[in-house]
């Protein structure tokens, strides 16, 4: 699914995503049993890392072992900014069966990403808001906002970067 | 946002990815790096006078091979460790073997030579300057290095740092030795080495703050 994804199959992509929605959202209740609320921010923000980090999976590579390295380098930077004293006990290891699990049900976030996207400056506001959230293409965006249609594409990029640097400076 | 709808955005107008982009980003680096320690060193420091006669030389190929294997080794590791979940690979031991390899020949040199001449062999004539000069080449290439990490995703960020600061290193000493006029190895395996150090440790301290994303 995800190889789809990367080759560019949007459906594809968004299956891959919704299924990894789940399975982090499982991984991180067992790991944040007393930090509940704490965990849809996380699997937010690992959802957009790997979606900011799609060009560095090898195709050679076991997926679960690319989206786990992902998923404990968010967490392990959550709780180090949560828990600047206590040392973690628990040995982030064994990748294998640690996706096995599912949980369907997302409690609300606490951050608001929406909000976050607002704040963006124009320039990575408005692709994003148009290629992204409604899903015009790339020509539509750049003849609306007058922008080249490089800039637009720059701009979504850069965008959702800069929105992931918003998310780590909020923590 | 609910999550749901975060997918969906994700998700919609979602280009392909270039399969080679890792590889294109640095390489793009690499000729950065390289071009930036060339013109600082021909600015700066002037190319050596008899680089065309000593270009027959066994020696200067010799000198030349040990930072093109760390830079080989270094590239290696960091452009593994760019990705989240890939091990670093043989990258390192290359590096350390071409880093032993150095060392053995240069303490051979050492017994084999007169005592007298020994201190000269380590110091030779520039040994004040080497060091600083190394360092000062790698800076195109630690810039570019850096900049090529930060696309990547590195999730071990001081090994990252490292790596990266030790391919900065290697590309400054890899142009340095078109001006270094030095042909004894107990001062290669010192000063050369001491000066692709500076950018690696630099890089490994600075490694958490340059490369979180």
């Amino acid at each position: 699914m995800l190889l789809a994804g990367l080759d560019g199959d949007a459906r594809a992509y968004r299956r891959f995503l919704d299924e990894l929605a789940k399975r982090l959202r499982a991984f991180l209740r067992r790991r944040l049993f007393d930090m509940h609320d704490h965990v849809e921010d996380i699997v937010q923000e690992t959802l957009l890392a790997v979606h900011n980090a799609r060009h560095t999976y090898r195709r050679d590579q076991p997926v679960t072992a690319w989206v786990y390295a992902i998923a404990r380098y968010k967490l392990m930077d959550f709780l180090r900014t949560r828990m600047r004293h206590d040392a973690l006990n628990d040995p982030l290891d064994d990748a294998a069966d640690l996706f096995e699990a599912s949980a369907e049900d997302a409690s609300d976030a606490r951050r608001d990403v929406a909000a976050l996207l607002d704040a963006l400056p124009d320039r990575q506001r408005l692709p994003i808001d148009m290629v992204k959230l409604q899903g015009l293409s790339v020509a539509e965006t750049a003849r609306i906002t007058g922008m080249s249609e490089s800039a637009v594409k720059v701009g979504v990029h850069r965008g959702l970067k800069a929105l992931a640097a918003r998310i780590r400076g909020q923590r | 946002m609910k999550t749901d709808d975060l997918v969906a955005m994700l998700a919609t107008g979602a280009d392909a990815v270039d399969p080679r982009a890792v590889e294109k980003r640095f390489a793009l680096a690499l000729a950065l790096g390289l071009s930036g320690a060339g013109i600082l060193m021909v600015a700066l420091l002037g190319v050596r006078r008899d680089l065309a006669q000593v270009a027959m030389t066994g020696m200067f190929w010799l000198k030349l091979a040990f930072p093109a294997a760390i830079l080989g080794g270094t590239l290696s590791v960091t452009m593994r460790l760019g990705r989240p979940g890939c091990a670093a690979g043989m990258g390192w031991l290359v590096s350390a073997l071409a880093l032993a390899g150095l060392w053995l020949g240069a303490g051979a040199a050492l017994v084999a030579a007169p005592p007298a001449l020994r201190p000269h062999m380590v110091l030779g004539d520039t040994w004040r300057v080497c060091t600083l000069c190394v360092a000062m080449l790698s800076i195109p290439a630690f810039c570019a290095v850096f900049w090529a990490l930060r696309g990547l995703a590195p999730t071990r960020l001081h090994q990252a740092g490292a790596a990266a600061g030790l391919l900065a290193g290697a590309q400054g000493l890899l142009v340095y030795c078109l001006h270094c006029p030095e042909t004894t190895l107990p001062f290669w395996g010192v000063w050369y080495v001491l000066g692709m150090l500076v950018p690696a440790a630099l890089g490994a301290l600075l490694g958490r703050v340059l490369l979180r994303w």
